[in-house]
């Protein structure tokens, strides 16, 4: 480069050419901004969460009660079947993606992403997907009953339905090999000079670590599916064993996507409360570089340990075995997290903020769902709990409590940088408690159903499990309509109510998004800053 | 908000009074607000209840310690105290210890894991063999050797279809009772083998510590040796369609000599019930068996009005296609099923009579009375087809 003569423009000084910033509807459906890209993303996928909740609510309110009351088990399958899907793949997965988007390029200092109508396309896949999920409830037979693992041979049973969530998976997994790809090339290339790989913000570093795990289990669940459409139409006997198949073996496939699959909805919600934790600390992380090497454990272990859901198909003993060791493995890279973020609080000088508030909360029930993933990592414990809801609450743990936790921390802690406006404080801390607490109101005592042999996915259950379920289906109210206020908190931001956010409202002591102004301008860092 | 709150809370406990008013523990199911696992009839489940202490114990433990830490540090080091951040920011022989020790923790977790495992997985020298088969959504039971050898039956949900629609109070084994449950003697090693029909299906009890996917097309085994006489309850434990909630599995465990009676006497009722395929039936005999069979086997999807769910399960009444048509057409897809679809073939779950006599019953009920070719279909149609 230093070789290269290139008349140097200041960015301050107004000269016409492509990057003007588009008004209207064209802004949007042409955007190449990484900053509208990201904001695109996050409203969709609050709608999605929403739309999740919805469906999950109706599931909570069919099991209020034991008999059958308000949905035909046929209905009620559909619920649970779509409500994981739409929850992975429509909300986690592209909240994820929408934050990488806005505050990827600020963190390294890079003017947008590596390819700009790339991410264009990768959004807009995103509504076609939804859309085809949504819809197949209309179809004959309604959507897809079959879980979301869409276990062979049962989803070859399905209606119509099935294929649109066939093709729905379909297009959400291009999506998100496109971003991933995005973010892997901006991450790799676009950094600021001086801003080393071992400088880098934690949370892009968690992202480039998963945007290689998508990279890798995407096309996996591709072909899983794929088989299952040829299967299905095309006379191919992938699993049925009159033809030489084998049911098992879609499982196989499945969770060698599914595990890494966890990790991807868990390792960029570990480097936004390694960003907010320090911040609220007044004290840098801990063990930046452990942090580090913990991540790459994590992702390299994830894809040793998938049979560990289907110890129940019975597998031979040394299988049985390799996977529950494997597992326990996962826990020691994971256990390392915790403590440093422990000991990043220790002898700070904190403060509680909302987005404080929330990483706390993260660490404490993210940590309960790992305990009881080390319980189910055991396998003779496993066999006796697996597909119970012992199973439903220990996921609940780690994607609700862990992911959405962490992305509600992240929301607020970046929420100035955004609007340009400080969210209602009291309003936030509300928010938190009302969540923290519904959530445990909702999902501890799915333990205990889980325990006492409730299994999951069932529109009814024995009358002896009525009490814990009720409670649980008060909980899970309390907990959807508790996002409303989230929902409202940010509205008002951004809606120009609330006192003035100044560049680095929290007093960050590092962070590249930090030294540009609230709210972020359109263009940013189009010469990029030097790190030393 | 507090009034709401309030207002919830009331609520909760109030219908929690109400339901644990009415219900009583299951013996061999779950007990009213179960918090543990159950204690077991069989060393592994016995095995299981102590592992899953001994993790529980660990688990709170570190919990303690690691919160303990994080709360001490949130009450003294907090802002508001007038805490000055300190600057430390690694120490290379800290982040190794804690490496270190949760490696050795699990290791010591693995070990007794690792002895169940094993012992879980050893099938050998059973003293008695049953067959286990999954459909959609009953169980099948097959003895393969002892004194019942040969015996074979169904298991269907016994909870009747009032109290699941609420039209009836719930009694105190709903959802967990069956019509014929599996017997087998005490303190015996019973091997289950285990296999689907359909799709996969999950046979389970959580008192023996027994939890075996049913993979259709393929075997799979497991076993246990049940320490107590006495009845004991599972459900059907992977996803396999609309009623996975209405298929539970009831075992009997009782002492040798009430087996050897119990075995004698299936036998000679299997005898009995051996049916002359080339009886001659009159119409009247054939629709009432056959509603019967309708009722156990096709009611599910096919509904007892005969119109199915639309767009799911197809309708029978006034069907063209099948039963509206010659009879032949409808024999061959009772026997073999329809494949792509969740219409099973029933060669081996029914006898020539059952299917004769569910076919014939289709045939004239509802308004399909008097419309199509062949209303009454004879076992030996049947078996000329078979």
């Amino acid at each position: 480069m230093s070789s290269v003569t290139i008349d140097h423009v200041p960015p301050s000084v107004g000269h016409d050419h492509a990057h003007e910033k588009p008004y209207g509807w064209r802004r949007w459906l042409f955007a190449t901004n990484h900053k509208d890209i990201g904001t695109m993303y996050l409203i969709f996928s609050f709608c999605m969460l929403l739309e999740g909740g919805v469906l999950a609510l109706l599931i909570r309110t069919e099991l209020f009660e034991p008999g059958i009351q308000f949905f035909q088990p046929e209905l009620f399958n559909q619920f649970t079947s779509m409500h994981g899907l739409i929850m992975i793949f429509g909300a986690i997965m592209p909240a994820f993606v929408g934050f990488a988007n806005w505050m990827i390029p600020l963190q390294i200092g890079a003017s947008d992403m590596a390819f700009a109508r790339m991410n264009n396309f990768s959004f807009w896949l995103l509504p076609v997907g939804a859309t085809l999920m949504t819809v197949s409830f209309f179809v004959p037979g309604g959507a897809q009953a079959a879980g979301w693992t869409m276990y062979a041979p049962l989803s070859l049973q399905m209606g119509p339905g099935m294929d649109f969530a066939i093709f729905a998976v379909h297009i959400l997994g291009a999506s998100s090999i496109m971003g991933a790809i995005n973010i892997i090339v901006t991450i790799l290339n676009l950094r600021a000079p001086g801003m080393t790989l071992m400088k880098m913000p934690m949370f892009c570093w968690t992202w480039l670590v998963t945007a290689y795990l998508l990279l890798a289990v995407m096309p996996v669940l591709a072909a899983s599916v794929t088989m299952l459409l040829t299967d299905r139409h095309f006379g191919t006997t992938f699993f049925n064993a009159a033809g030489g198949g084998d049911p098992v073996l879609y499982q196989h496939v499945f969770w060698f996507f599914g595990h890494p699959e966890v990790y991807i909805m868990i390792l960029p919600a570990f480097g936004m409360i390694s960003e907010v934790i320090p911040v609220f600390a007044r004290k840098k992380l801990f063990g930046y570089s452990s942090m580090v090497y913990a991540v790459c454990a994590i992702a390299i272990l994830s894809f040793l340990v998938w049979a560990h859901h289907m110890f129940a198909t019975g597998m031979p003993v040394t299988a049985q075995l390799f996977f529950m060791y494997a597992t326990m493995l996962i826990s020691i890279p994971t256990g390392v997290k915790v403590f440093n973020w422990v000991a990043t609080m220790w002898r700070g000088s904190m403060t509680f903020e909302t987005p404080m508030l929330f990483a706390i909360g993260f660490i404490f029930v993210f940590t309960i769902g790992g305990f009881t993933g080390l319980v189910l990592a055991l396998a003779p414990v496993d066999i006796q709990l697996t597909d119970t809801f012992y199973v439903v609450a220990h996921f609940h743990y780690v994607l609700v409590a862990g992911s959405l936790f962490a992305m509600f921390s992240a929301a607020y802690y970046w929420l100035p940088k955004w609007s340009g406006r400080m969210y209602d404080e009291k309003l936030g801390k509300w928010h938190f408690w009302m969540t923290m607490i519904s959530f445990n109101v909702a999902f501890f005592p799915m333990h205990f159903l889980g325990l006492a042999g409730m299994p999951r996915r069932v529109a009814d259950y024995p009358a002896q499990f009525t009490d814990f379920n009720q409670i649980s289906t008060i909980g899970a109210f309390w907990f959807g309509l508790s996002q409303i206020l989230f929902m409202y908190v940010v509205l008002k931001a951004f809606s120009g109510r609330g006192e003035k956010a100044s560049a680095n409202p929290w007093g960050a002591e590092q962070g590249l998004e930090w030294t540009v102004p609230s709210p972020a301008p359109f263009h940013t860092f189009t010469t990029p800053p030097e790190v030393n | 908000m507090k009034k709401l709150r309030g207002l919830l809370g009331t609520c909760a406990w109030l219908w929690m009074a109400v339901a644990s008013a009415q219900v009583k523990d299951m013996p061999g199911g779950p007990r009213v607000n179960q918090l543990n696992l159950h204690p077991g009839v069989t060393v592994i489940s016995h095995d299981i209840m102590w592992l899953n202490w001994m993790i529980m114990i660990i688990c709170t433990v570190i919990f303690i310690g690691v919160f303990g830490t994080m709360i001490y540090s949130i009450i003294m080091h907090r802002k508001s105290r007038g805490a000055v951040p300190s600057k430390f920011h690694e120490h290379t022989g800290i982040e190794i210890t804690w490496t270190v020790i949760p490696f050795l923790i699990i290791i010591g977790m693995a070990l007794p894991a690792t002895k169940t495992v094993v012992a879980m997985k050893d099938t050998s020298s059973p003293d008695l063999t049953v067959k286990v088969t999954g459909y959609q959504w009953k169980w099948g039971y097959d003895y393969l050797d002892g004194p019942a050898s040969g015996v074979h039956f169904l298991s269907n949900l016994k909870t009747p279809q009032a109290q699941i629609d609420g039209k009836a109070p719930k009694d105190n084994f709903y959802l967990l009772e069956v019509d014929k449950p599996l017997v087998v003697p005490v303190n015996k090693k019973v091997r289950i083998i285990v296999t689907a029909d359909d799709v996969i299906h999950s046979w389970s009890v959580p008192d023996f510590g027994v939890k075996q996917d049913a993979i259709p097309g393929f075997l799979r085994d497991t076993w246990f040796r049940a320490q107590k006489t006495g009845t004991y309850r599972g459900q059907c434990s992977e996803l396999c369609g609309k009623n996975h909630a209405f298929m539970p599995i009831v075992v009997k465990v009782v002492s040798d000599a009430d087996y050897t009676k119990w075995a004698t006497a299936q036998k000679q009722a299997l005898l009995a019930s051996a049916e002359d395929p080339n009886k001659k039936w009159s119409k009247e005999d054939l629709i009432a068996h056959g509603k019967q069979v309708f009722t156990t086997n096709c009611v599910a999807c096919h509904q007892a009005n005969g119109k199915g769910i639309p767009g799911t399960f197809p309708a029978l009444d006034g069907d063209a296609k099948y039963v509206l048509a010659p009879m032949k057409g409808q024999i061959l897809t009772v026997l073999n099923g329809h494949p792509g679809t969740a219409m099973p073939a029933w060669r081996s779950q029914l006898n020539d009579t059952q299917i004769a006599a569910v076919i014939t019953y289709t045939r004239n009920a509802w308004g399909n009375a008097g419309k199509g070719k062949d209303p009454v279909v004879q076992p030996s149609d049947v078996k000329a087809l078979r």
